[in-house]
């Protein structure tokens, strides 16, 4: 009895696609007469001047995964995020928690997760969908490579940028 | 709407014509044959209703309420007094202010069932909340995620919140019940499905529930587990995640996998399956619903049965041996080295070993590469087993019965086999093609000594083996859930596989590299796709004449008649006939 899910129908206006066009050719006119008028400054010497530090905390960088607090890698590898990816950028390999870990009663977590920065549009669905707050977008942004391999990031590489998060949701945490 | 009745079984010699009775179903009155389940009334006129415990393979104690629906029957009439009835001839309903559960109740004359009622709507809603009331947030780890009952009807039928505010009750998580199977008994409904079917069906009644009220869990008798050949069914009908496979857990989310329908090449049954497959990996197989062949089931050991398909011992490159060492070839080398190596022997000099464990239409190329060769000694390897009372069959080869038919043998399979080892072995047979099998095995009896005193040895498989070892060409072949194609089961069936996956590296689908053999051998043939393979076999084999790949559908064909009868099925019969189950 699967549920189905009808996707929304697109009025007459949004189908034809050319009000949407107008619209942005209009907002871009506007900043490119209100600069030549000098009353907007919006080109930036990259990379001499850079706006790291301006950075808002919901800026949309690179997703990353985090710990809590304790250290406890939150990802369960629910595969959500892979899941909803648009571009497929999330590729994961769950594995079991062995028994001895201290961890075991979470039973589940990646033995990979790999993101593949050339693939991924920085939209944040993954942050948006991930039911054990472990992905977050942080506020790297600029990765570079030589080869297609150095672009995506692994686990290891994955967990060194995005650190610690503290005051989640913290459903493991309690003694079971 | 359609006709009530057609969906219905008909009625043969030995079920008398039973009395249809008029229901009236959401406001539409329909008719239903007498004693048939509420549940499967509404489900009929495309009315589903919830359910948890019901499962019509299985007796229904009605213990989950989730089918409950609001119910009407006519008024009682006074002695003598005249039923009141309207333009249809139908009495008006007298609705009942407490609902009946759907699963375990029968339809009866002038009834009126309601599935969308406030008071059916209210059931679920309440039913909802208490199961959910102390069921754990584990679905992020939870394999049944995606295919969960209990997710599903929460998004139909369910409240959006919870009112409970007091600590859930903690009951055994990740326990070990068996070799195959683990319980979580926080996400366990008690359905009783799965006591059901290891009493009812699997007769290994090792299951039960004990504690009371919301600490009630499920638990495995002591001392014993559940281990039988038909576990795995459990987890298929468990309608949460509180069982499930070992073999599948934490595999793979269930959203992604591609089901293709095919058939269990394990045994000469052919329990019709689903492949869950994902970018070219098998990652579990379940059984599909046939109930001319298996009934809803499959066994534990065909279920699991997959994993040589991306195993390392995977061929992935035809091999071709120079002075003693294989090397890594293309294909068209590889097979004009074997076509150089068989052209250079007589037909006497040839032998044929063909798998039972190929597709007909595999067989039926096997068999023109025997005709081009004229090769005079054809054999299979028959492996008998031990047969079970409920689905195995003790032919474990999944497609005797075609290889008979194709390749016309006849009597004892293992005399045939037994003249072409002694062939090999007295210097008769100087060339030996073997297909899918591998001739160092028990069952096929070969020794290597014998075999290094041949000429020509070409070997087509999916597995490296010491028979391949030995071989001057090594074919890579593919494996059952790599192609399409059908089978004859023992009872005669013609069932058709389906191609989940592509080969595994290079190696290629076996009817194809069986044509490009008989190309390089005799010229061509016109043969491109599988469906041609199976036009000239419906041409050129008696029993196929009419038929198409495509005719077969999904649930197969009786194509021939062999008396065997299967157990399990047997037993399902009599408890429908019995009215224990809905079957
Ligand atoms: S930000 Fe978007 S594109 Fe990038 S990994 Fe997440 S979901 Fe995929
Ligand atoms: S959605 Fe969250 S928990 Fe699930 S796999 Fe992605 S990061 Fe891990
Ligand atoms: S049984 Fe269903 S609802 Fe419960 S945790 Fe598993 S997926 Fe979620
Ligand atoms: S384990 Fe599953 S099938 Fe068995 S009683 Fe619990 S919910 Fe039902
Ligand atoms: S399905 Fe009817 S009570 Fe469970």
């Amino acid at each position: 009895m699967a549920i189905v899910v009808k996707r929304p129908k697109l009025s007459f206006w949004e189908k034809l696609y050319l009000p949407g066009i107008i619209k942005g050719l209009g907002i871009t006119l506007r900043h490119f007469f209100l600069s030549l008028t000098g009353k907007t400054k919006v080109s930036m010497q990259y990379p001499e001047e850079k706006w790291d530090s301006h950075l808002p905390e919901y800026y949309r960088g690179a997703p990353a995964l985090v710990t809590d607090e304790q250290g406890r890698e939150r990802c369960v590898a629910c595969q959500l995020c892979e899941f909803i990816c648009p571009p497929r950028a999330i590729t994961i390999h769950p594995e079991e928690i062995p028994s001895e870990d201290k961890w075991a009663k979470v039973e589940k977590r990646p033995q990979e997760f790999e993101i593949d920065m050339i693939r991924c549009i920085y939209c944040g669905l993954c942050e948006e969908v991930c039911p054990e707050q472990a992905i977050f977008l942080r506020k790297e942004y600029a990765f570079t490579g030589l080869k297609r391999e150095d672009m995506v990031h692994n686990k290891k590489r994955l967990y060194e940028i995005g650190g610690v998060r503290e005051g989640l949701v913290n459903k493991w945490n309690e003694l079971k | 709407m359609p006709p009530a009745a057609t969906d219905e079984k008909k009625p043969t010699a030995e079920t008398p014509a039973v009395p249809m009775v008029n229901v009236q179903i959401d406001g539409q009155w329909y008719q239903f044959p007498k004693g048939t389940r509420m549940i499967e009334a509404c489900r009929q006129v495309g009315k589903d209703v919830p359910h948890y415990c019901y499962h019509p393979k299985l007796t229904s104690p009605g213990n989950c309420r989730m089918c409950l629906v609001e119910m009407g029957m006519p008024p009682r009439l006074a002695p003598g007094q005249e039923p009141e009835k309207d333009g249809e001839g139908h009495q008006p309903i007298q609705w009942i202010p407490r609902p009946a559960i759907a699963c375990a109740n029968t339809v009866a004359e002038n009834m009126g069932i309601r599935t969308d009622s406030e008071l059916t709507r209210g059931c679920r809603h309440g039913v909802m909340e208490l199961l959910l009331i102390n069921h754990p947030l584990d679905c992020p780890i939870c394999d049944q995620a995606g295919e969960c009952r209990l997710q599903e009807f929460s998004v139909e039928h369910g409240t959006g919140g919870s009112r409970f505010r007091e600590q859930k009750v903690k009951k055994p998580k990740n326990v070990d019940i068996g070799p195959r199977i683990r319980l979580d008994d926080e996400r366990c409904i008690m359905c009783s499905r799965c006591v059901r079917f290891t009493d009812e069906i699997a007769d290994d009644p090792v299951l039960g529930f004990t504690e009371r009220g919301s600490h009630t869990v499920l638990a495995v008798h002591p001392g014993h587990e559940l281990a039988n050949n038909y576990s795995l069914n459990t987890v298929d009908i468990c309608p949460v995640g509180a069982l499930t496979s070992n073999d599948f857990r934490f595999q793979m989310r269930v959203w992604f996998l591609k089901e293709t329908k095919s058939i269990c090449t394990d045994c000469g049954r052919g329990c019709n399956t689903l492949i869950g497959s994902r970018e070219g990996r098998v990652y579990r197989q379940t059984p599909r619903e046939n109930n001319d062949v298996n009934s809803a089931w499959m066994c534990d050991h065909g279920r699991l049965n997959f994993h040589y398909l991306d195993s390392e011992l995977r061929l992935s490159a035809p091999l071709v041996k120079d002075e003693g060492v294989h090397k890594e070839s293309t294909w068209p080398k590889a097979i004009q080295r074997a076509a150089t190596a068989l052209k250079a022997h007589g037909g006497s000099e040839i032998a044929v070993v063909v798998s039972s464990r190929m597709t007909n239409e595999e067989l039926f190329m096997a068999k023109r590469l025997i005709d081009t060769l004229g090769a005079e000694h054809v054999a299979t390897v028959p492996r008998a087993g031990e047969p079970d009372a409920y689905l195995i069959a003790a032919d474990k080869n999944p497609n005797t019965q075609g290889a008979r038919l194709i390749l016309g043998l006849e009597g004892d399979l293992a005399a045939g086999l037994d003249s072409v080892r002694r062939g090999v072995a007295d210097g008769r047979i100087k060339a030996v093609v073997t297909l899918q099998e591998d001739l160092l095995t028990p069952e096929a009896g070969f020794d290597a000594q014998t075999l290094d005193g041949l000429e020509a040895l070409v070997v087509l498989h999916l597995l490296a083996n010491p028979t391949a070892q030995m071989a001057s060409v090594v074919l890579p072949g593919a494996g059952f859930a790599e192609k399409r194609g059908s089978m004859i089961n023992v009872t005669g069936r013609l069932q058709r596989l389906n191609k989940a996956t592509e080969p595994f590296g290079q190696s290629l689908d076996d009817w194809e590299i069986l044509r490009d053999l008989i190309q390089a051998i005799g010229g061509g043939n016109g043969i491109y796709l599988i469906e041609d393979v199976f036009k000239q076999l419906a041409a050129g084999v008696e029993e196929f004449e009419g038929l198409t790949l495509s005719k077969i559908g999904d649930l197969g064909v009786p194509l021939i008649e062999t008396g065997e009868t299967v157990p399990l099925l047997e037993r399902e019969r009599e408890r429908i006939a019995k009215g224990q189950i809905v079957g």
